[in-house]
């Protein structure tokens, strides 16, 4: 099983807070991460090779710093790794990433499943998946919680919806986007480490892709951001005095009177 | 192309920096530099009165279509039925198309759907319907096909879908075939009418920031939003088209297969079918104190939630979580217990009719969106609450 | 401090570090409650290679040596020291078949150790032999086929658990400190069962077991070494491990020193958090630059017997002696200044306090040690007369 994971560099959210004050970004240094839902995508890649023979192969699209996701991966069960850099990819929205990914597996080739993870922590769309199965043309199937079996090109997965699971089966080569409920990421090896650190990460840039500049880059998005703000946040309501008792049976008055209960 | 600070214009008075969604400007010999990782946002541009900012971008040539008008609602159906969120995003569609002076459609699949006329009734025009028994289930395929054949036949202007795991899976492959544009849970709709714009608002960076996006010269302009964010209106005497559509199955094959549905029974009380909803965090310490909360829940006939810390650490099942990963939520009564108020958890129950906080920290984030706040010790004021509602 | 690991190090603490606080973290008040082995963080272990650290490269290890493995343990017993006598307990059991080993042995066990498939362990300890190893009865007679054990260890860490034993027998008692051998021994070797799991004081997460041989047939190959060796190799191992024990006692001291001061930064008593009382202070003070001082000790010791060292028992005697002691100090008064509460099973320290009893009681009591460390200046007093 030749297997393409996309993992993507994002900014550790969790941190950022904003100033009450001024409604400013604080700003302690934002640590870069790997996207969270992208380790369990690399996590199902290795087991997946690890119960049918193959490879794992992990590309990223971004800026140069992104290698450090790939070294990462390379750590953590990924065979080889790729970067995807050049500042015409800058600007991107998920149908330009979508395409400039789909141009890197396509270079790649000899492929059986792409995994990525659900969405990003920063731009919470979970569309790159579905879009980039489109640019390759083949199956998609999201939310994916377990795969059941990979049997003469076919695979069988549970998939996560509201109010429970389906399974269902695909053939291969498709995308599929997984869930955290499918695997716990495994800490990185001691010999991965080593291997992490001293391999060699090719970055392959708008030339090489062979891409249209037209698809890729603020030109290649068919989206742009024209605003950002912060939300207004108003302490609207009302915070109870007096002793907790009090507090209570106050507020069992006031919902009583709403009629709320 | 790129980003570039224009050095004569830019007087380094640093306005720049705080706006920058990445903290990527710095001021160096008093003039502002921009890092590696900007993604051309434009935050920066907007916040300079100086027009030191400049972005290049290549020129999108692409016309944009005149012949591309109407707004649709992809109205999604379950076993037969048509789901809140299909009325939610009516209602809101409604008032954009009235904006424009243009029509609203429903698209609706599947097979034996009950009450189609509601869709009339909610706001639609038209209701284009294809019913078949293949579309019965939820075959994303078939589904994508579809949509993309119908969009590519009647070229709406703007498509619009409820962001649950159907439309988050499907409409997304629909924009890539089509080369369009789409914005996945906004949480705000308006139309720039000047251009004929549909501005779509969603949060981003985890709810810390909002963002405006638009779908400038491609067609038709998509966008997703959770259920719940838009109130559903019914408006009375309304007429309207119902078009039945044949399904073509010979033209679209579906690739995958559905080979089963397990529903998931744990939950008895679906919590965004719940009118009251009792909620806890991580202010709960262990698995166990959920049973306070149960109690609470058990005496005001309420649904059991849960931010997304206990679910983490296996407290709760997962499909107890409001919170951007989880559900978005919008009960009469939300009691939120132990819950600091993390911009991903209100992002899934800030709409709540009434909000009820109790938390031991007066600077928790969840009072800045309470109706009413007790700052306490949940501990000794749940288990007060439950009492005091059962001795009446 | 600075004490100049190398990259290789530095990547080998910190990823200990993070399997400690991601992994064991979480589930050491309940592995100490249910007195349950880390089978699951053994998995952990073996998944990131650190069985492999103290497995030469040729068996399929990454050859490292002491103070790489000094800094795991520290790392693992910051977190819990139950788990971190688990995995250093095969460390031990290793260190004779890669210094006496054959070839064949090696090559027979050795990978299995260092991928963490099987867990190893060594048994000298007897009811009647603790400190006094000579003392031990369990004999091994020649017969066809290989030797005949028969006899009991005690007080065995990972008995039952580990399936590569190093077990010291008799195997011509009229030899006196020349009549022991040591034999590898399988789990599931007909003859060899295991007492009931004994119920510790602490590091309750690690199993102890009695080893029982009745008439256990052991094949010739199994020797380990010559015969007559068992005592001398003995010592030599155990000279070999005593900075992981130091290691062991350094970071749980650490760990307790951790929580001590957490806690004195924000217990408030008289309007103030305790941290601000120099009574406080001073135990802290004194706690801090106990644990940097076996710590010190500990690496220095660990880095002499890398340097290809041949002798080296007193300083090795020398960092666990300290390191131990420290750590029964520092996990005490870390109780002490979380007052009421370090008492209280909620709390981390009074386990830590409960782990550290037994390092100064292992792999030879300080007391014994304290004698050999003086015999040494007997002799060196001597040699220079």
């Amino acid at each position: 099983m030749n297997i393409v994971v996309c993992l993507k560099q994002v900014p550790g959210t969790t941190q950022v807070k904003i100033d009450p004050q001024t409604n400013t970004l604080v700003r302690q240094g934002i640590k870069n991460i790997v996207n969270p839902f992208d380790t369990y995508a690399l996590e199902e890649g290795a087991r997946i090779k690890e119960r049918y023979g193959g490879k794992v192969t992990a590309i990223s699209m971004g800026p140069p710093q992104a290698e450090e996701v790939l070294r990462e991966a390379l750590s953590t069960g990924a065979d080889q790794a790729i970067l995807l850099s050049d500042s015409a990819f800058a600007g991107s929205d998920t149908l330009a990433t979508s395409y400039t990914l789909a141009r890197a597996i396509n270079k790649i080739r000899e492929y059986d499943l792409v995994i990525c993870g659900r969405q990003t922590i920063d731009g919470d769309t979970a569309q790159v998946g579905p879009e980039l199965a489109e640019m390759l043309e083949i199956p998609f199937v999201a939310y994916v919680s377990q795969i059941a079996e990979i049997d003469n090109g076919y695979m069988r997965v549970q998939r996560m919806v509201e109010d429970g699971h389906e399974v269902i089966e695909t053939p291969l080569p498709a995308v599929i986007t997984v869930v955290k409920e499918i695997n716990v990421p495994r800490l990185p090896s001691l010999r991965g480490l080593a291997k992490a650190k001293s391999a060699v990460i090719p970055t392959w840039t708008a030339k090489e892709l062979g891409v249209d500049k037209n698809m890729v880059g603020l030109s290649g998005s068919a989206t742009r951001v024209i605003k950002i703000f912060f939300p207004q946040r108003v302490y609207r309501g009302e915070i109870l005095q007096g002793s907790l008792e009090n507090q209570a049976e106050s507020l069992i008055n006031k919902l009583r009177e709403a009629k709320l209960i | 192309m790129g980003i570039r600070i224009d050095p004569d214009k830019c007087t380094g008075c640093g306005d720049c920096i705080a706006p920058c969604p990445f903290g990527l400007i710095e001021i160096i010999d008093e003039k502002a530099h921009i890092n590696e990782g900007c993604n051309l946002c434009g935050a920066c541009q907007e916040a300079c009165s100086y027009d030191a900012i400049l972005i290049e971008a290549a020129i999108e040539t692409a016309a944009i279509s005149d012949s591309h008008r109407g707004i649709w609602v992809f109205a999604e159906a379950k076993d037969g039925n048509l789901k809140s969120v299909d009325y939610e995003l009516l209602s809101r569609g409604r008032e954009l198309a009235d904006t424009l002076k243009t029509e609203l459609c429903a698209v609706c699949f599947g097979h034996n759907i009950s009450e189609v006329e509601q869709l009339i009734a909610y706001g639609a025009d038209k209701v284009y319907l294809t019913d078949d028994p293949a579309l019965a289930s939820h075959q994303e395929d078939l589904y994508t096909g579809e949509l993309t054949r119908l969009i590519q036949e009647h070229k709406p202007e703007i498509v619009l879908a409820g962001a649950t795991s159907l439309g988050r899976s499907f409409i997304p492959r629909v924009a890539a075939i089509l080369k369009t544009g789409l914005t996945a849970d906004c949480t705000e709709l308006e139309i720039d009418t000047e251009r004929r714009l549909l501005l779509q608002t969603r949060p981003a960076f985890g709810g810390n920031i909002m963002a405006t996006i638009i779908c400038q010269t491609r067609r038709p302009q998509m966008a997703t939003v959770r259920p719940r964010v838009f109130k559903k209106n019914p408006l009375a005497g309304r007429k309207g088209q119902i078009i039945k559509v044949d399904f073509n199955k010979e033209g679209v094959t579906s690739k995958t297969k559905l080979l089963d549905f397990v529903e998931d029974l744990t939950e008895r009380v679906k919590i965004e079918d719940a009118d009251i909803i009792v909620s806890g965090g991580r202010g709960l310490d262990k698995a166990e104190n959920f049973q306070l909360l149960e109690e609470l829940a058990a005496v005001m006939g309420a649904a059991l939630g849960s931010s997304r810390p206990p679910v983490d650490d296996g407290w709760i099942p997962y499909s107890h979580q409001v919170g951007q990963t989880g559900k978005t939520i919008c009960p009469k009564l939300y009691i939120a217990c132990g819950i600091s108020g993390a911009v991903q958890h209100l992002a899934g129950m800030q709409t709540s009719d009434t909000i009820v906080a109790i938390n031991n920290d007066p600077d928790a984030p969840i009072f800045e969106v309470a109706t009413y706040g007790i700052v306490g010790d949940l501990f000794e004021v749940v288990p007060m609450l439950t009492e005091k509602l059962k001795g009446r | 401090m600075e004490y100049f690991l190398s990259e290789q190090q530095k990547t080998i603490k910190s990823l200990a570090r993070r399997i400690a606080e991601e992994k064991i973290l979480p589930v050491r008040a309940e592995l100490d409650e249910r007195e349950e082995f880390p089978w699951d963080i053994m998995k952990d272990f073996a998944d990131s290679d650190m069985f492999r650290i103290f497995i030469p490269e040729q068996y399929e290890g990454l050859g490292g040596g002491c103070l790489d493995l000094c800094l795991v343990v520290e790392e693992i017993s910051r977190v819990c020291s139950g788990v971190a006598v688990s995995y250093a307990a095969s460390a031990l059991g290793s260190f004779t078949i890669v210094a006496y080993g054959t070839e064949e042995q090696k090559r027979k066990y050795l990978p299995d150790i260092a991928s963490g498939k099987r867990l190893a362990a060594f048994a000298l300890t007897e009811p009647t032999a603790g400190s006094d190893a000579s003392a031990i009865k369990t004999t091994a007679e020649k017969a066809a086929g290989g030797y005949v054990l028969n006899g009991t260890k005690q007080f065995i860490t990972s008995g039952g658990e580990a399936e590569i034993y190093t077990v010291i027998v008799l195997t011509d008692k009229a030899r006196g400190a020349r009549g022991a051998s040591a034999f590898l021994v399988e789990k599931d070797t007909p003859g060899f069962s295991f007492g009931k799991k004994e119920k510790k004081m602490g590091i309750r997460a690690s199993s102890t077991r009695e080893l029982i041989f009745r008439n256990c047939l052991v094949p010739e190959e199994n020797m380990l070494g010559r015969e007559g060796m068992g005592f001398i190799m003995t010592m030599k191992i155990l000279d070999q491990s005593r900075p992981g024990i130091g290691a062991q006692a350094v970071g749980l001291a650490q760990g307790a020193l951790e929580a001590a001061v957490d806690y004195a930064r924000q217990r408030v008593q008289f309007g103030h958090p305790i941290i601000a009382l120099p009574v406080v202070q001073n135990v802290l003070a004194d706690m801090a630059i106990q644990v940097e001082a076996a710590r010190a000790l500990t690496y220095a010791v660990a880095k002499t017997i890398d340097s290809g060292a041949k002798q080296f028992t007193e300083e090795s005697a020398m960092a666990k002696v300290f390191a131990s002691d420290v750590a029964m100090k520092v996990t005490t008064d870390a109780v002490q200044i979380l007052g009421g509460a370090g008492y209280m099973r909620d709390y981390p320290v009074e386990k830590m306090m409960r782990d550290a009893k037994i390092t100064q009681i292992y792999e030879g009591t300080n007391q014994v040690l304290r004698g050999a460390i003086a015999s040494e200046l007997r002799k060196r007093k001597a040699r220079r007369e």
